[in-house]
Parts: structure tokens; sequence; C-alpha cells
């Protein structure tokens, strides 16, 4: 049982969280001709973009009910149905994904009542989805935000045949469901896809953010919603796949939303960041398609076993800070347990259930002011955070591994793969290779007796340390 | 909530500011489902936040400082506590049990006790001004607990647009930090004992990227000592003396346009607008200084140095100017003046084929005629799609924009420069040219562009999702996806990876 800290300052210094409201935007991001839309004042979306842009590197669809000062008093349900009219008018977008704000929160805004006067005034626009969800910012975090999103995706789509409908499930003999947490990259689900194709199968993610925020260029000069990402259609389909794999266990309350609608069975991973994980992956992807691990696989494997024993030497019993969303900090704890290496300060932005029986002693509710005291106090050689933590190792004199959201001076954070044996692989390696810098190294000792004559020498320590971009 | 609308109001009538007289006023109210652009929070947090030894604490939930903390774009020369994101990070509690306030008391002294900041600032956000927090109370019980000035900075983002949030903060200075203490007295330098040394301000000066550092040995090299920028690379103490300059300049905007007609009103302060953006601004803006401080001797050495200067700038932009000249762009500017980068860029022999005129006034449409004739372009709505319609039919080599628009370009395969705030190079001053035409010229002359519009040879669907598309598996397996006398292809026809082709 993990000893979870909890927050005492008044004041978030340095802060670690970012809003319920901008994850599950983001899970919206992730399904095809969608657009996210905030209900709030329009600077909550303007700084979303930015936060998003600065991320992907990538031009973001966001829209916003603008909430002004009569509405924000008076009512804004009315801004809903007039936002959500003219982005259906301007770009006839499959679904829209409505999140709520603080502002809107706490001025009490009724959701459905809006959405349903939309659907009364404008029946034209009826082949717009649109999912609403309460994500206000005073609670929960990004992970729980996305997760919130996701778990409102497949109840307003996906179907409920329950009474569990025994001839709907596995309909479609090849479809795997994959509901996708909110720590997965876009260069994770990529390995997600083919790890599943690899067997046979065709992968349904829910959402797919590798094929809107991979960073591709398209035909078309400008699109004002996203260009790629799973189907509207595609989740409606959902309940007739064979299998749903989860991945991440703030998605599992949507799991289990999915499975209780529909009947189809689940199986659940925290992460898929080390090679137990891994294991277990492919044994049930061998398992749902009746064929064997392909032989690439096991090769994979068995360099990851061998990386496992080269990177031992400089990662193990290390110590380890990370600063991240739950979801995350599980999975880089187990990765960097599983060579021998210790997290001797763990920060979260908002607690999750998750954590309470996560593989460590104490996690501490907080900000990266919280993870640098900590990091000082129990001597850590390494940092796992995202840009925002870059500031903290530097101040803390260690090498920073770039893991999270934002990652705003790393080019290709955003993308990078983290996920099957060869990500674990390439992850150990580079942390090895933070690790293994010359700062570590016994300083030379002078012999006070020593007829050695190089005394004259310039003696410049070299203190670059190589940190990870 | 404190802010009412009638001092809403008072702040959106600002007398010096041409918008008045329209009817279409630059802070129009922004309409649901169609707008972009900040809030009044997000523009007096960029207004203040340079002010670097000052904390400034984000009073909200975490959406408003989670989001935006941390924005590198201005520099400071000393102390980077402006760069340390601070906020009440409100939980539900709070909100539902109205302890804002207590909290926002406690983070105050806590700021106070662990970082000793000269001053704090307190950005109240729509959430605390929703449920009424008196933001004002607790900042005077604060500082009188502390002993250290607490400014409230009233700026919910529902009052209205970012250039609303330029002027609360511009107002929230003028009423509780500029004429709260007097400046130390100038320096005597050896050698220039006979220079008499001026004090001015400069207001709108953000130093983004370090730029103003291209000016400053100019002003320095001139005796013009600069009691304050607001708020590049400023301190609280020198905000505080702001009010003893003899001359103000409005730099490139006229969002803080209240800080400079109040001064004049109260404290006699002449002001201009000038801009240190091109060469020819540039030395305006020096002379600007020399004719309102009324100084000869400082008039003549302005000028020698003008000479000077733009002698020895102009003979190193000359191998740039041949590549640059006759290069065609459309200039689409969002706090920076269209005028003063026109000029810039004239500078350079580049033509401006079309301009943005969203944020200018009348008078600067006025001079952007004068500077590119009566047919110039004038874009006044630069969504993305017109934007880059424009930049087609125009032929522009560039789009030169705020960073919003980046990606808009990238996507549409169009060369791009970043002329706003959250750029990485600073173009101010002669100096700053160099690093314009650098810039320009890596972009325009770059051989991406051609890579990235030539299609694969063998012609791949229009957004090349076939990359992971398990394509070659279903046409082998055909048999295995009959569904209930259907393949799989016709129930389910990969709608993710067809419908995009189609939109692309």
């Amino acid at each position: 049982m993990t000893e979870i800290q909890k927050r005492k300052k008044a004041m978030s210094v340095s802060p670690l969280k970012a809003s319920q409201t901008v994850g599950a935007s983001l899970a919206f991001l992730g399904l095809q001709r969608s657009i996210p839309l905030m209900h709030g004042a329009q600077g909550c979306t303007a700084f979303a973009i930015v936060f998003f842009v600065r991320h992907f590197r990538e031009p973001v669809p966001l829209q916003t009910t603008a909430m002004d000062q009569v509405s924000s008093v008076m009512g804004a349900d009315d801004n809903i149905v007039e936002a959500l009219r003219a982005i259906c008018e301007k770009n006839s977008p499959d679904i829209i994904g409505l999140v709520t704000t603080g502002l809107a929160e706490t001025q009490g805004c009724d959701l459905r009542g809006g959405l349903l006067n939309f659907r009364k005034e404008y029946p034209q626009f009826a082949n717009t989805e649109v999912v609403a969800v309460n994500t206000p910012d005073f609670s929960g975090s990004f992970e729980s935000g996305y997760a919130l999103a996701l778990k409102a995706m497949i109840q307003t789509l996906v179907p409920d045949t329950s009474p569990v409908d025994e001839n709907r499930v596995g309909l479609r003999k090849r479809q795997v469901n994959v509901l996708c947490g909110a720590q997965l990259t876009p260069g994770d689900l990529e390995f997600v896809s083919e790890s599943i194709e690899q067997f046979g199968l065709r992968p349904l993610l829910i959402p797919d953010l590798s094929g809107s925020m991979d960073g591709h260029l398209n035909d078309s000069a400008y699109d004002p919603l996203t260009t790629g990402g799973t189907s509207v259609a595609d989740v409606k389909i959902a309940g007739e796949s064979i299998a749903t794999l989860v991945i991440g266990a703030s998605v599992f309350p949507a799991a289990k939303a999915l499975h209780k609608r529909s009947g189809v069975p689940e199986y659940r991973f925290n992460h898929l960041m080390d090679l137990a994980s891994n294991d277990r992956w492919l044994s049930t992807l061998a398992e749902l398609s009746g064929r064997a691990v392909p032989p690439r696989f096991d090769r994979q494997r068995r360099q990851l076993q061998d990386a496992l024993l080269d990177t031992h030497f400089m990662i193990g019993d290390r110590r380890v800070a990370i600063a991240a969303d739950p979801d995350l900090l599980i999975a880089f704890n187990d990765l960097i347990a599983s060579v021998g290496a210790r997290t001797v300060a763990a920060v979260v932005p908002a607690s999750s259930p998750a954590i309470k029986s996560m593989r460590l002693k104490s996690v501490k509710v907080g900000d990266l002011e919280d993870l640098e005291k900590l990091a000082r106090e129990h001597k850590a050689d390494v940092l796992l955070g995202n840009s925002h933590a870059t500031e903290s190792a530097i101040r803390l004199g260690i090498p920073q591994l770039h893991v999270g959201f934002p990652q705003y001076d790393l080019l290709g954070g955003y993308q990078r793969c983290w996920s099957g044996y060869r990500g674990v692989r390439q992850a150990l390696f580079d942390i090895a290779n933070l690790l293994h810098a010359p700062h570590n190294e016994i300083a030379p000792y002078h012999s006070v007796y020593s007829q050695k004559r190089d005394v004259e020498a310039t003696g410049s320590e070299h203190t670059l340390v190589e940190s990870y971009g | 909530m404190a802010l009412k609308s009638k001092d809403i109001a008072e702040l959106l009538d600002e007398p010096a500011c041409e918008h008045n007289a329209k009817s279409k006023s630059g802070c129009a109210k922004p309409k649901p489902g169609a707008s972009a652009g900040g809030c009044a929070f997000d523009g007096a947090q960029i207004a203040l936040l340079p002010i670097a030894d000052v904390a400034h604490i984000v009073h909200g939930p975490i959406a408003c400082a989670g989001s935006s903390w941390d924005n590198r774009g201005t520099r400071s020369s000393g102390p980077d506590l402006y760069r340390i994101g601070m906020t009440t990070d409100l939980t539900e509690e709070d909100v539902v049990m109205g302890r804002g306030e207590q909290r926002l008391y406690h983070a105050i002294k806590q700021t106070v006790a662990d970082y000793a900041p000269p001053a704090v600032f307190v950005y109240n956000t729509c959430v605390p001004a929703l449920i009424g927090d008196d933001v004002d109370a607790v900042c005077l019980a604060a500082a009188e607990h502390c002993q250290v000035p607490v400014v409230p900075i009233d700026s919910a983002g529902f009052y209205g647009t970012k250039n609303l949030g330029n002027r609360i903060a511009g107002d929230a200075m003028f009423k509780h930090v500029i004429g709260t203490a007097e400046p130390s007295p100038a320096p005597v330098i050896d050698g220039r004992e006979d220079i008499i040394v001026h004090d001015v301000n400069l207001v709108g000066e953000y130093n983004i990227a370090g730029e103003f550092w291209h000016v400053l040995p100019l002003l320095d090299e001139l005796g013009i000592r600069v009691l304050c920028t607001l708020s590049g690379d400023a301190r609280f103490h020198e905000v505080q003396t702001m009010h003893r300059a003899e001359v103000n300049m409005m730099v490139c905007s006229k969002a803080m346009l209240n800080i400079a007609r109040k001064m004049e009103d109260k404290y006699n302060i002449p002001w201009f607008e000038g801009s240190f953006y091109g060469i020819t601004d540039t030395s305006e803006a020096l002379r600007s200084f020399a004719r309102l401080l009324e100084d000869d001797s400082l008039s003549a050495r302005t000028e020698a140095l003008i000479q000077r200067e733009e002698a020895r700038i102009r003979s190193a932009l000359a191998p740039w100017r041949a590549r640059l000249a006759g290069k065609r762009v459309l200039l689409y500017t969002g706090g920076v003046k269209s005028w003063s980068v026109i000029s810039a860029l004239q500078d350079l022999g580049m033509v401006v084929v079309a301009t943005g005129t969203k944020k200018s006034t009348e008078e600067d449409k006025a001079r952007i005629r004068e500077l590119m004739g009566e047919d110039t372009m004038m874009i006044d709505d630069g969504n993305p799609k017109e934007l880059l319609r424009i930049v087609d039919e125009y032929h522009a080599d560039i789009l030169i924009a705020g960073g919003r628009n980046m990606y808009t370009a990238l996507k549409a395969k169009v060369p791009f420069l970043d002329i706003n705030q959250e750029r990485d190079f600073g173009y101010a001053g002669y100096e700053g040219m160099l690093e314009l035409v650098r810039q320009l010229s890596l972009t325009i002359e770059s051989p991406v562009w051609q890579q990235a519009r030539t299609p694969a040879p063998w012609g791949s669907s229009s957004t090349g999702q076939a990359l992971t598309a398990p394509i070659p598996f279903l046409q082998s397996t055909t048999d295995q996806v009959m569904v209930g006398g259907l393949s799989l292809k016709e129930t389910s026809p990969l709608p993710s990876r067809q419908v995009a082709g189609e939109v692309g």
C-alpha cells in the first residue's frame, strides 16, 4: 500500500499539473474530423491551444463558447447552443467534444440542457455527434480529464446492448478494441497498432492520436478539423469486437463502461513498459488471434534481455526522481525497477486510485518545487519529467529524461515510442547514457609525495553533463 | 466581482485611441464557436510577467497558470523569479466552501517567506471573480502582514479580450505602483561629465529574445537613461519610479496607451509612438527622443550616431539585400504594428503584398498607405483559410505572422517567419536587422520546401496513412473477415483510413 502524501502548501510553485479540461480535449483530438469545444472564456481555449501547439508542433483544432461577463453571471447555456451551431455550420465535423472549464462549472452550467436545446433548435445538424463531459479544472488533472472524456465517448457513441447480446460480441472476428490511456504517445500507439496487425487482427484504437497528432503533412493546405484518428463509425462498432485491450489504469473505468454496455471481454494493462507486461501483451494477442507470436518479437525480446544485462551496471541501484501523472509514474517506476533502480522521489499533480497500490512506499501529491525538494533530500541521480522540470534538473545538477506533457524544448518528444520491447530497450539505453556521464567519476588525487611533475597543467574540471535533448 | 461593468467600459473607452471614434471597437465581443485569441487574464499576465523580480501569483484553478507559465519569450538580465509559476491551484473544496481568499492569503505569505520578492502581483481569474473573492482586501491584509507591496490585478478572463487585459495591467500599475518611489540619481560616467542625462520610459517593450539589448547600448551612448521599460527586463523599483521620466515612448502597441495618457495628465510627461523594427523606424525613434527632450547637444549626437549606425548596418546588410530584394511578403501581425515591420522589410528591398490591419488604427492604416501605396491589400479578418488564399493569389514568397499561424503556413508548405512574442530571435534595433535577414533567408531559401511539395513517386493516398494501414493483411485474409455474408470491407470500410483520404 503506497502512502499518499497530500498537498499541504497553500500555493503551487512551478506547477506540474495540467487541467482536466486540456486532458479531455486531447482525447477528442484522437477522433477523426473532430473538434473539442471548451465551455468557458475564450482564454481557456487560447491557453490550451498554445499548450498543445508547443508540444505537438501542429495546428490544433479547438473552439470556445466564449463566455463573457454577462453570460458568466446570467447563464451561458445559450453560448453552448450558439457555439455548436457556428461550428456545425462552418465545418460540419463528425464529432464535437464539449468539455467544461472551472468557470462554466462554477457558474452552474447545464451541459446536457444546452445540448438538448441545440438538438431541438437545429435538427439539421443531427449528423454531428456531440459528446458532453464535465471536466472542471479545480479537480483531477490532465489524466483524469482524458479518462472522463474517453468514458463519455463510449457512453455516448457505443450502443448499449445490455443485457449482453452474445451474437454481437465478436461479430467482427478479427477486430480488437484498444482503450488507450493518456500516457500513450502517438509513437506508442503506432506500436500498439502494428503489434496487433502482426497477429492478423484489426486494431480499433479509441482514441487514436497516432492518426491525428503524429505530425504528418497532408495534401490539403488547411484543415479546420482533425485529419485522422478513430472515426465515429468505428467507435460505434466497438461492441462487435472480439476483445478490448485496455492500457492505463486511469481508463479502467471507461473499460468497465464499455464492457457493461457490450459484453466484449476485456484485458487490462497498466502499461507496456517492461518485459513482463510486453510478454503478457503478446501472449494475449496470440491467444485472441489463434496465431503464434511472430519470430520478430522473439528476437526483440532477446534484444531487450541483452540490454537489461548491459544497462543494469549503470542503472542498477540508482536513485530516480519522477514527476508525472499517475499512470506514467506507475509505468516508469516499473521500468526502472525492472533494472534494479529505485524511485526515491515521486510527485503526481493529483491522486488516482491506481497509485495507492503501486510498487512504491510513498507518493507526493504536489508540484515541481516538491519534487525538487524530495530529489535533493534523497540524492536523486536522474530526473524524469516534462519540459517544466528542465529548470529543476538544472538546479539539482542532475540529468533529465523528458517524459510526459508538455515537451516544448525537445523536438520529437511528443512521438517517442516507449512501449514494446524495442521502446523499453531504447529507454534503458538513454537512461544508462545519462547516468554514465563523467560527473560520477572519482576526482584525481595528487599525492604529496608524488614524483609527477605535471601539476602545472590547467586541471580544468570536466563539468559538461550530457543531458538528453 | 470586483471589476464592475462600468469600470470595464471605462477601460475600453480610451480617449487617446483612434478606435474609440469608430463603431468597430478593437475590443469587440467574442463570438461563441468562432473565436481565437486570449482573454483579459492572458493580456494582463503578458503585459506584466516580464517584471523579473516580482512574484506573480495566479489566483484560480490550475488551467490559468498550468497551461501558460514558463513561456520563455521575454528575457531578464538578472533575477528570474518571474519564470517560476505560482498559483493558488484552487480545489473543488475551495470553490464550494469559499476558501479561496484564505488560500490566497497563505499563498502570499508562503511566497514572501520562500522567495522574499520586492513585491507580489496577484492576478485574479474567472472562478474567484465569480464566487466573489475579495482579492483587493486579501492583498491589503497580506501586504500589511508581510510588509511587502501586494498588487491586485483584477483580470478575470471573461471581462474581455487580451487587449482589455493589457489595459487592466496598465491601470493596476498606474494605480498601485507608479509614483511610489523615487529614482536614484543617475551615476556620472567618467569622461562624459558634460552630457546631461535624460530619464525616459518605454511602455510596451517586452525584450523578446533579449532584443532590447540591441537598442539599450545606443541609448546609453546618447546619455538617455531608461528609468523603466514596461515591462521587458524590468524591476519592481523601476516601475515605481516611472513618474519621473521626461518622455514616454509607446513601443509598437496601443495596448497600454492608457498609461501614457494618464501619465501625461497627472505628471505632464509627453509621449510619442515609435518602433525599433527596421532601420528607418529605429532612427526615427531616436530622433523623437531628442526632439521631445529639447536638448540640442543630444540632437547633434543623435544625428551623428544615426549616421554612423545606418552606414554600418547598410553595408553589413548589402549581401543579404541582394538575396532578399524583390521577395514578396504577406505580413499578418497581431500585436506588433504592421507599419513598423513594413518599413523594416522595405529597408531590405522586399515587397509587402498585403498586411493585416485587424488591430491597426485609422492612423496606422494611413501610414500603411503612405508606405505601400493606395491600393495596398489590407486584411481585416485573417482566418487561416483566408491568409492562405491571399498567399496564393498574391504569389507571396513568405508569410510573416504570429506563432499561432506558424503551423497554418507550414501545413500549406509556405515559408514562415514568427514575428510575435513567442519567437526565439530578436529583431529590434539596427543589429536586429541582421538576425531578421538571416532568419528570412534561412526559410525562404531552404531546400525543404521542394521536398515537402514533392509527391511520392508511386502516388500515395493523400494523407499518407497507408504507413500503418493493415491493407495487405485485409486483402490476404478477406475470407476471415466475412461477417453475415458481407466482407468487413463493406460493413466497416476502414472508415478511419478511407474517409481521411477523401477529406484530405
